[in-house]
């Protein structure tokens, strides 16, 4: 009788967990084998230990690649959260039109991130962009953005800022979710709108924010198509054919994230062991920094501290 | 009793035979065996090649003359297909008969590896003459002694220069010499009130449009790897001479100024390209943009010359490289696929056909000098670059670019002032290129 209930679940559960062998465990372990070869798609692969690993201790493009994607996830994640957290709050605030500023605000989220880098390298592009030419207008003048590697990375925060409208209407729903009557009492105790929000709104949304740490921090390890674009866009060569590796990082390097390397390495210098490696510490990255959060907060499982 | 294995071996039974289905996944060697000769070809051969629109046109033009004077061979053409799309498919066994790319860069993975096969027997078995093709394109289609390709049309990198902006300088003939093409360039060179750049002579950023080392490369005659295929910047002085120039030129408008004019440049293959624009005086480009100024600028006075050298017996060196296609050690049948491919890079009627429509350098030596070639007199200078015992290409490598790239960031590092010491750096580059070298190969 208990085999047969078992059974039954089984095979209202088998369609997912087929999925997930086919498409993720089986992906993975093949991932973490040929991390222990030399592997280049055309020939049998080579074991080859942990010489892949031993590579990456040692491999300075793999360094810059680390530090570029370090900065992007220690800058750009908490400033998209604390962005949408005030963009959420004003939006709460707009008493007429409502609906329409929250429209607004998330549409450039539904365009294509490859168009979107393009219309910005556009827009900020120095000399002849709208946005260097609108700042000349007013005496100021604009920095080199995309061509520079000081401001390359900012630009990029600047983009993804801009594509905000995913996690602020995450927020949004969030903070519309607090129970008023908790502002009605605090105001009772005599809070202010900071003391409303700090001890009120925050604690509230906390799942939330962890929510969003988390898919923010693994989004950004994975930074890809954005570096990618705007580095060919901006070197002016974006539709050379041959070498399309050869403008990633423009300019000075100052936009090779980690996934670009990977990519560079498998599918340009044919060393899909040593790529599969990085992508194997990129998992584990991911999965400790996970891990660590979720440990840290329990406000994920909705126990509250 | 039901044996039933203990939870905590279960992820390892899993994780084995995953490691097993893994490694059954990769197909194992063929042996290569040829028909003998004169054995009537037939049957259907499929091309993979990455042409699109009028390009793609072209290409089937000369497929239908081909069925046409082989009747029991039938061609199934697939266009816009691209390398790595190309190589996934050969790797899982299903690659096409034919691959036709337009990178260089894949000549060493796919011989060493075997992804295509040897040519050498059909082409002893036909008595083909390699002597007729280029010779540098020869060097380019095969690696390690082993001839896994065939070169198909060819590009040739030249200097275009703006004559307008030469006769308002005073400049009467193009420069021969990386000296001379200082002068001109600085001459040429005309500032904004503000001190910023208005016009520049010549951009010497090696990130710059097609300013890439491996172009200018021939200018000094530099050598990119050594015989037993380890890298050869550091040791050849020739890459010394380059890099000093550069950044001498560099120095002279200021790394800042050159990036501050540099951003506001259009992209290089849009009608804004700068050199279109005359906004650069100097370029190094290939044959293919002349079509583009027919069509993008008809309106401007230029001249094409090959690139200015270190030492004046090099004049007429050029960067060289073009287009491969290959037989899939997967391939179906090989023995079409090289009857087309015969056709394709050896037959002179079929070559000149394809350089008029393409707009690109014929292979072989007849074709070179066939009457029916369209040699407009621009041409022609590409032509004599791509003869030239000087000009030069970049070697294959069972790991594709990345002794090219690793040295191209080394370079871009140098530019922008980041490295001190030249000898050091170079030092360094060659020991980045070794290392990165070995991840693949």
């Amino acid at each position: 009788m208990r085999l047969r209930r078992n059974l039954t679940t089984l095979s209202f559960l088998a369609p997912a967990l087929v999925g997930i062998a086919v498409f993720f465990i089986y992906p993975l372990l093949s991932a973490v084998y040929f991390s222990f070869t030399k592997f280049d798609l055309l020939t049998v692969p080579q074991w080859v230990g942990l010489a892949n690993y031993r590579r990456m201790a040692d491999d300075p493009n793999l360094l810059q690649s680390i530090r570029n994607t370090l900065w992007m996830v220690v800058v750009f994640v908490p400033v998209r959260i604390i962005s949408a957290i005030g963009l959420s709050m004003l939006l709460t605030q707009i008493k007429r039109g409502a609906g329409f500023f929250r429209t607004i605000f998330y549409l450039p989220a539904l365009a294509p991130p490859v168009a979107a880098t393009i219309a910005f390298v556009y827009l900020l592009k120095p000399g002849t962009g709208p946005v260097n030419t609108f700042l000349g207008h007013l005496g100021i003048e604009g920095p080199l953005w995309f061509n520079s590697p000081d401001w390359s990375k900012p630009s990029l925060v600047l983009l993804g800022l801009w594509g905000i409208g995913d996690i602020m209407i995450i927020f949004l729903a969030a903070v519309l979710g607090v129970s008023p009557s908790l502002y009605e009492a605090a105001s009772l105790d005599g809070a202010n709108a900071w003391h409303r929000f700090r001890y009120v709104t925050l604690p509230s949304i906390r799942p939330v924010i962890l929510f969003a740490t988390v898919t923010g921090v693994i989004y950004t390890l994975q930074y890809f198509d954005q570096a990618a674009v705007a580095g060919s866009i901006a070197s002016g060569q974006a539709t050379t054919g041959a070498g399309v590796s050869q403008s990633f990082g423009f300019p000075e390097g100052s936009t090779f994230t980690y996934p670009l390397w990977l990519y560079t390495v498998g599918f340009r210098y044919n060393a899909l062991g040593y790529a599969n490696a990085m992508a194997v510490a990129l998992f584990v990255v991911a999965l400790a920094v996970t891990v660590i959060l979720l440990r840290r907060s329990k406000a994920f499982s909705g126990e509250d501290q | 009793m039901n044996k039933r294995i203990p939870p905590a071996q279960k992820p390892v039974i899993a994780a084995l035979t995953a490691l097993l289905l893994t490694a059954a996944c990769t197909p194992a060697p063929k042996e290569q065996k040829i028909a003998d000769p004169g054995t009537e070809v037939s049957g259907t051969v499929e091309l993979w090649h990455f042409f699109t629109e009028r390009e793609a046109a072209a290409i089937d033009t000369v497929v239908k003359d081909f069925e046409n004077s082989h009747p029991k061979i039938k061609v199934t053409v697939k266009p816009g297909q691209d390398d790595s799309k190309m190589t996934q498919a050969i790797g899982a066994g299903n690659g096409p008969d034919i691959g036709l790319s337009y990178s260089t860069d894949i000549v060493g993975k796919f011989c060493s590896s075997g992804a295509w096969v040897d040519l050498a027997p059909y082409i002893k078995r036909d008595n083909v003459d390699l002597g007729q093709l280029n010779a540098t394109t020869r060097q380019y289609t095969e690696f390690g002694g082993k001839r896994c390709a065939m070169p198909f049309l060819a590009d040739a990198y030249g200097m275009f220069y703006n004559k307008d902006l030469f006769a308002k300088a005073g400049i009467a003939q193009p420069p021969k010499t990386l000296d001379e093409l200082t002068e001109d360039a600085k001459k040429l060179t005309v500032k904004n009130p503000d001190g910023s750049l208005k016009t520049v002579g010549f951009l010497p950023l090696f990130d710059f449009y097609e300013n890439a080392a491996a172009h200018l490369a021939p200018a000094v005659g530099a050598k990119w790897l050594t015989d037993d295929g380890k890298s050869a910047v550091g040791a050849d002085p020739a890459w010394k001479t380059l890099l000093t120039w550069q950044k001498n030129l560099i120095d002279w408008y200021g790394y800042e100024n050159l990036r501050t004019f540099r951003a506001g440049l259009g992209d290089e293959f849009s009608a804004d390209n700068a050199f279109q624009k005359g906004q650069v005086a100097i370029n190094i480009d290939a044959e293919y943009r002349l079509a583009f100024l027919k069509d993008q600028a008809p309106k401007l006075t230029y001249g094409v010359a090959p690139i200015p050298v270190s030492d004046p017996a090099r004049y007429g060196a050029g960067y060289v490289t073009g287009n491969i296609v290959g037989i899939s050690k997967n391939a179906k049948n090989p023995e079409a696929a090289w009857e087309l491919i015969k056709y394709l890079t050896t037959n002179d009627a079929t070559i000149v056909k394809l350089a008029n429509s393409l707009k690109n350098l014929p292979t072989t030596t007849k074709a070179v000098s066939d009457p029916g070639l369209q040699v407009e007199p621009e041409f022609k200078t590409f032509m004599d670059i791509f003869a030239s015992p000087n000009s030069s290409t970049t070697p294959p490598s069972a790991s594709g670019p990345a002794y090219q790239e690793t040295f191209q960031t080394f370079a871009t590092n140098w530019q922008s002032g980041k490295v001190k010491n030249l000898d050091a750096g170079l030092a360094d580059a060659d020991k980045q290129i070794n290392s990165v070298m070995t991840l693949g190969g």
